[in-house]
């Protein structure tokens, strides 16, 4: 599985200003007895998006700039919950490239990585600016590391590990690298008597 | 003092790492026990379809189904699924184990349950184990001294093909509690009141090591519950020091250790060398404790069922107290009840179902109330069924089930109606999890089932006054 390289994007953004937004609110539990990964776009924010009788809400997500947006930035703590895969595959589907908050949850970070998806934790004056002014024109740049806000809003730096970096650019997956271990995979075992 | 004092968390990593980790690379670490189940799976054995690649270590792999199986059967004994899609997913999970050649605990097992209640019961879960499952609740089996946590899809893939994960290793943080419990305090209590007080991103990027005595006179069964919401904190993982509880729990059981003893001797090690370092340390006094509830739509917002439910700190907390139809000031003992589950991967073994059952005996659920009681798995099942614990549960009101995730997850079925209440012994109480519009209440078994009696929010000691 490989995923589309990713290095500078400049998109309007959507932002979910809530704290603590979980993945059961990215994709309700109910849609997951899926068996592939694909289509889940439609479900992404479900409950937030659709009325009981499957109607769409007003909610800004069933607009067309947010379809055409590629960045998302939520309320600290985004992503916390569960470790379903499902989160990044409805965020991608929809159409984002990049998540932005001042606080990201461990899984959450580590799934969307693996699902060409950027997660950017930005120092807090920055992301209460992304807050306070949605819709923003905001570039991110991957190889610099930079967002950069438009006007006067400044470049900020975030930090992202190296491997994790090489992926998202590249569009490569770890399982190419991982079985390029096999051999010290083997010997551990055999070390270990495992 | 050892030389080098190190925390158990570090023994463990350290153990795994088949190649460190530098700055240009995560370390490659060996994962001793892969837990699988049918709603994070399927992706995963498509993409080693795809390569042509086997699975390295059927061996090391457990499975079984449980979150998209009904708890509810047909006269004929068959499953009644929600739906095609949902009879599909667990038809493809034991496709899948059976072509690769995994251990698998489906229908036909005495052992089919909740992938974090079986594993420890079939002895799966050791101490000094690294262990995942794509399941964020794999946390649970950290109770064992081992490093468990939940990974998603595209890493269940890489552990199937490899046995192997990259990861960063994390931070350390003790949680210490000094004292002791009062009275009617359960470990669901306490888990709840540590997630309130360090913040239900309090432990993102940490691995929480739960010390001090009230863990060491915990059962596995609360140390369990304790490190099963770990991830509710934010951590990935917690752990709890193996000792002679855990000795005493895994003694016997079908994959414990042949040389039962020599295993022993080499978990004794498995401990926290004095003066080893954590990067964060929170104390807490237990004899402050009471039982809990939660008042919101995340599991920090949870305060003693008796206390006042505290002013809302910004606009997430006022639109989950207007989600919950509750006010501050306000106490959560008396709000009125619809619904209570008693189960899920954190409070669904057989001393919960005896729990639960103590309270239930000789009462009757409130009318307004509909309860049902999930086991946590088929072993869990016939060993409550056997000490009696269904019929006193039944008599009660209450409907007795088959194993399963049920109403915690809520995608097989079983959930509330908007906005009902349900005072639920399971993990999240975040906004439509237990069904769209529904309103969760956090609290443990012994509550729950109170409340069920009380036809509103209470605790035992409610009850009984």
């Amino acid at each position: 599985m490989s995923n589309a390289p990713l290095t500078t994007l400049t998109s309007r953004t959507v932002v979910l200003p809530a704290e603590n937004i979980d993945t059961d609110q990215i994709i309700p539990a109910r849609f997951l007895t899926v068996t592939s990964r694909d289509g889940l776009g439609k479900h992404a924010f479900n409950d937030w998006r659709y009325a009981e009788d499957g109607s769409e809400t007003d909610h800004e997500l069933n607009g067309e700039a947010a379809k055409a947006s590629q960045i998302l930035v939520g309320g600290h703590n985004f992503g916390c919950g569960s470790s379903r895969e499902h989160a990044p595959w409805a965020l991608t589907d929809y159409g984002f490239r990049v998540v932005i908050s001042s606080e990201i949850a461990d899984i959450f970070r580590s799934n969307a990585v693996k699902n060409g998806l950027l997660p950017i934790v930005i120092e807090k004056g920055a992301h209460q600016w992304l807050l306070d002014h949605p819709g923003a024109d905001v570039a991110v740049d991957l190889i610099r590391r930079e967002v950069r806000l438009p006007g006067n809003g400044g470049t900020y730096r975030f930090d992202v590990d190296d491997f994790s970096a090489h992926c998202l650019i590249e569009g490569v997956d770890e399982l190419g690298y991982l079985d390029g271990q096999v051999s010290a995979i083997s010997d551990y075992e055999e070390r270990l008597g495992k | 003092m050892a030389s080098n004092p190190l925390t158990l968390f570090d023994k463990i990593w350290d153990a795994h790492v088949v190649t460190p980790e530098a700055a240009a690379n995560p370390a490659t670490l060996y994962i001793d026990l892969h837990l699988i189940h049918e709603v994070t799976s399927p992706q995963a054995f498509t993409v080693l379809r795809d390569r042509n690649l086997p699975v390295r270590r059927p061996d090391r792999t457990l499975a079984t189904i449980d979150h998209s199986t009904p708890t509810l059967k047909d006269e004929d004994g068959a499953p009644l699924y929600v739906n095609a899609q949902a009879k599909t997913q667990v038809a493809t999970l034991l496709a899948n184990t059976a072509e690769h050649g995994v251990e698998t605990h489906g229908w036909d097992s005495d052992n089919r349950g909740v992938v974090h209640v079986m594993g420890p019961e079939l002895g799966a879960t050791q101490p000094g184990m690294t262990i995942v499952c794509g399941d964020s609740h794999t946390s649970t089996h950290g109770a064992f001294g081992a490093i468990a946590f939940g990974i998603g899809t595209t890493q269940v893939g890489h552990v199937l093909a490899t046995q192997c994960l990259l990861m960063r290793k994390p931070k350390t943080m003790a949680i210490e509690l000094t004292g002791e419990l009062v009275d009617g305090v359960t470990p669901k209590d306490v888990i709840l009141a540590i997630i309130a007080e360090i913040g239900v991103g309090g432990g993102t990027g940490y691995a929480l090591e739960y010390r001090g005595t009230v863990f060491e006179e915990m059962s596995m069964a609360g140390r369990m519950t304790v490190c099963n919401m770990s991830i509710e904190a934010g951590a990935r993982c917690g752990l709890i020091a193996p000792d002679e509880t855990t000795f005493d729990f895994l003694r016997g059981r079908p994959h414990s250790p042949e040389d039962f003893d020599a295993a022993v001797d080499q978990w004794r090690k498995l401990t926290t060398d004095e003066g080893a370092t954590f990067d964060k340390i929170v104390r807490m006094d237990a004899a402050t404790i009471r039982p809990m509830a939660t008042y919101g739509t995340h599991p920090g917002m949870a305060a003693p069922i008796d206390a006042p439910i505290p002013n809302p700190a910004n606009e997430a907390d006022e639109k989950a107290l207007s989600y919950m139809q509750v006010t501050a000031g306000q106490t959560m003992a008396g709000q009125r009840v619809d619904r209570v589950f008693i189960g899920s991967c954190t409070n669904a073994r057989l001393e919960d179902m005896r729990a639960a059952a103590n309270i239930l005996s000789g009462r009757t659920v409130a009318t307004s109330v509909r309860a049902i009681v999930v086991p946590g798995s088929e072993s869990v099942k016939a060993a409550a069924e056997a000490e009696g614990l269904h019929e006193i549960i039944m008599a009660s009101g209450a409907e007795w089930r088959e194993p399963g995730c049920s109403m915690c997850i809520a995608m097989n079925g079983d959930k509330a109606a908007p906005g009902e209440l349900v005072v639920s012994t399971s993990n999240r109480n975040f906004a439509g999890r237990q069904g769209p519009g529904a309103r969760t209440v956090l609290a443990s078994p012994e509550t729950a089932a109170a409340s069920a009696i009380a036809g509103v929010v209470t605790s035992v000691a409610g009850l009984a006054s």
